[in-house]
């Protein structure tokens, strides 16, 4: 296996310090059971798909999928729901990677919404991901006849998917009810659904924020350039940094544009994502902020924040 | 071992299980600030003292407003010496079907305890539960121990009961305040008389006893890869033992026997590859193998009948009129249960396959002796099972009933008529596959 050993020092820390565990063993156990499922999908489900979000859990699943099919191409089409509110960097990233290992992609958009002027600042939040992101990823699983799309989503990244299942079913208007999900024991995945059915399937499940990151690093996986720090254009709003590199990021009374060196923890569309205030230029020192850090990645999406339990309203009604 | 701890736990209500996973999740700093923050603004209306940490775990909403957790939740926290995954079980009524669940994956269970109430009925039952879904290794965690004043024999009479439920476990006993953080992250000075390790510690140094690596080679089927007519692999996680290129081994069900040329993975071609591994081998020979074969060294059992422990995880009881889905590793055959069970309730029973499956007894090999029964209609997954023995025919014709008869009982137990067409239909295509 090609995880090798990480070349930046060692946390000096104590056994009451969060952080990567001693060694890579853990990563190349995490590795295998996604491989486990990712395999158990192809081989028992008829249409399967990748929901591409060209941030770095997506990353990290394409290079599981190209690993888990090997010597073969990647089975499935990757689908990018595009809300047109995409940081520019991420798309040309997309466009240049997913061309690069010869997948096949999939790109859309709810053409009708941004026609009737659906954007964060006008119709709010909530309306705005539900148009944009919740209703067009519905209607293009529906368009392609998918009955499986795999997602970078992990348990530890928000207290509602704690619970989620590595299979999560949905129901023919792909919403997900807490209570029709199947125990899953041992690697035994049940795939058995309805006609018009269909699931999302979890391969990251297990791992943490850091693991993705110790794995990026370990596989020299490419990610987009706006995870590492530099100096942005951006306007400070609460506890967040908006950018100003896109022009529909409204000026509010009284806020001024400044230059601050930050960097994204997770990407999602321009207007809603907030930068971090951040130095760390390299993968490594991205992997040593977090084990600094106190917050968790979300913090910084003003989605999450809408409404206590949002996340798991959203997810209700299909967005992931 | 470093790497990776997979963990369960168990206790009833009010033992302090979500308190005690708070605090390891808060005090090994794995929950993030603003969930620090959420969770005392939400803490004040309560009277659990400055953080509720037991607010940490709680997870759906309607769970929240109910003021109970319902499901398998899964925690993720790691020190510079490990990485652990946490599979949180809560202890009411459901608990049997989450608690085999949690348990399937776990290399260790943490058994929690009220000094107070000592040995109970349910406590007697997680252990039961554990030790059935194969667990060798056990905290048994005296919680409450401020309670007791901390006193040397509460604690250990607790200990001594389990050890006479658990005799042959690796049982190691703390006695701990989850409320007040007592030998949770450090060794408390209120018990002088405690020699051991804190939890925490104790967790992120034991060694696990892990029989996968040491059993013989076992590798189900994934997916044949084919990308071009000159490439032909069998894709797969090794669920037991190594293999390595040259080996002798032998296909199953066929029997067919081929050595392996190489195994192949992205990362390149291996030398050796073990339990746990996702890769792809290639033989020697060309033989006829499908998703749901399994390639094995050693001997192993072929069968149609065995015995096994099924813990019943549906509403719907299991009904042995009907035929149920059985997917065991790789493999999905269609299958009879001689009785029936109730949800929540664990028990031995001797299974039917319309198809022959290959397996060890789930206690030499948890990959190849569990299975999951799934109902055909509603396609839930309603039972979970772990082969005891196999059930050897002197003549196979003599127990097997004819394809007729088989096909006519599939349509009785069919609970619709067209379901029991379809059910005949896909029998018959099994049969002439
Ligand atoms: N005195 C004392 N109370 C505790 C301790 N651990 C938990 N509790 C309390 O016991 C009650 C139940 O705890 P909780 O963690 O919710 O139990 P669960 O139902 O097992 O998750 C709460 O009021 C806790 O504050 C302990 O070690 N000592």
């Amino acid at each position: 296996m090609a995880i090798a050993a990480p070349h930046h020092p060692a946390p000096q820390s104590g056994p009451r310090t969060a952080g990567p565990s001693a060694g890579y063993d853990h990563l190349r156990a995490l590795e295998a059971e996604s491989l486990h499922i990712m395999r158990e999908v192809v081989a028992e489900f008829e249409r399967p798909v990748m929901l591409y979000s060209i941030g770095k859990d997506s990353s990290v699943l394409l290079r599981l999928a190209q690993k888990a099919f090997y010597p073969g191409p990647i089975p499935f089409p990757l689908l990018h729901v595009d809300t047109t509110y995409k940081f520019r960097e991420m798309i040309e990233f997309r466009d240049n990677y997913v061309k690069e290992i010869g997948a096949r992609l999939i790109v859309h958009t709810n053409t009708e919404a941004i026609a009737d002027g659906t954007q964060p600042f006008l119709v709010g939040t909530q309306r705005c991901c539900g148009a944009l992101k919740t209703k067009s990823l519905l209607d293009a699983l529906e368009a392609g006849g998918f009955d499986a799309a795999f997602g970078g989503a992990r348990r530890d990244e928000e207290r509602s998917r704690a619970k989620e299942r590595i299979f999560s079913l949905r129901d023919a208007s792909g919403q997900w009810d807490p209570k029709n999900q199947r125990p899953e024991l041992w690697q035994l995945l049940n795939s058995r659904i309805h006609h018009g059915e269909s699931i999302r399937v979890f391969p990251l499940s297990n791992w943490t924020e850091i693991d993705v990151w110790s794995y990026i690093h370990a596989e020299s996986i490419p990610v987009v350039p706006l995870y590492f720090a530099r100096e942005r254009e951006v306007v400070v709003r609460g506890e967040s940094l908006i950018s100003l590199e896109q022009p529909f990021v409204p000026l509010l009374p009284g806020e001024r544009p400044q230059r601050i060196t930050c960097r994204m923890r997770s990407l999602g569309c321009s207007p809603c994502t907030g930068a971090v205030r951040s130095e760390a230029d390299t993968v490594p020192k991205i992997i040593e902020e977090l084990i600094a850090t106190k917050n968790s990645e979300r913090q910084l999406r003003v989605i999450d924040h809408d409404q206590d339990g949002s996340m798991e309203l959203k997810k209700r009604e299909g967005y992931f | 071992m470093p790497g990776l701890l997979r963990i369960c736990t168990a206790g009833s209500v009010d033992d302090g299980k979500s308190t005690l996973i708070g605090r390891l999740l808060y005090d090994s700093r794995s929950v993030y600030e603003d969930q620090v923050h959420s969770v005392q603004k939400a803490s004040r209306n309560r009277t659990a003292g400055p953080i509720d940490f037991s607010l940490f775990t709680d997870g759906l909403k309607a769970e929240r407003e109910q003021g109970i957790t319902i499901d398998v939740a899964y925690r993720y926290f790691a020190t510079a010496r490990r990485k652990f995954i946490l599979a949180d079980t809560p202890g009411h009524e459901q608990y049997t079907r989450n608690m085999a669940t949690g348990a399937s994956t776990a290399d260790l269970a943490i058994l929690l305890v009220d000094a107070r109430n000592g040995v109970r009925v349910q406590s007697r039952r997680h252990a039961h539960i554990a030790r059935l879904l194969g667990i060798k290794d056990y905290v048994l965690a005296v919680n409450k121990m401020d309670l007791v004043e901390f006193d040397r024999t509460v604690f250990e009479d607790v200990v001594e009961e389990f050890d006479r439920i658990l005799p042959d476990a690796n049982l190691h006993a703390i006695p701990l305040s989850a409320l007040h953080g007592d030998n949770v992250i450090t060794r408390s000075e209120r018990t002088p008389w405690f020699e051991g390790a804190s939890l925490l510690e104790f967790l992120e140094t034991v060694e696990v006893e892990r029989t996968a690596l040491s059993r013989p080679f076992r590798l189900p089927v994934q997916l044949v890869m084919r990308p071009d007519q000159d490439f032909r692999g069998y894709a797969g996680q090794i669920v037991s033992g190594s293999v390595a290129p040259g080996d002798l081994v032998t296909v199953w069900p066929s029997g067919r026997a081929s050595r392996v040329k190489r195994i192949v993975t992205w990362d390149g071609d291996l030398s050796i590859a073990h339990a746990g591994m996702s890769v792809t081998l290639t033989l020697e020979d060309e033989i006829d193998i499908s998703r749901g074969d399994l390639i094995a060294i050693g001997d192993i059992e072929v069968g149609q009948r065995f015995k096994a422990e099924v813990v019943w995880m549906d509403e719907r009881p299991l009904d042995p009129g009907r035929v149920y889905l059985m997917k065991h590793t790789t493999r999905t055959v269609t299958a009879e249960v001689d009785h029936g069970l109730v949800l929540n309730q664990i028990g031995s029973v001797t299974i039917s396959t319309t198809r022959p499956i290959v397996f060890d007894r789930y206690a030499e090999n948890r990959g190849t002796g569990s299975f999951i029964l799934i109902d055909r209609s509603t396609n839930f997954t309603a039972g979970a099972g772990m082969i005891t023995d196999p059930i050897r025919e002197r003549s196979p014709i003599v127990t097997k009933p004819s394809a007729a008869e088989r096909l006519a009982r599939i349509a009785r137990g069919a609970p619709t008529e067209a379901e029991a067409i379809a059910g005949v239909k896909k029998a018959l295509e099994d049969l002439l596959s």
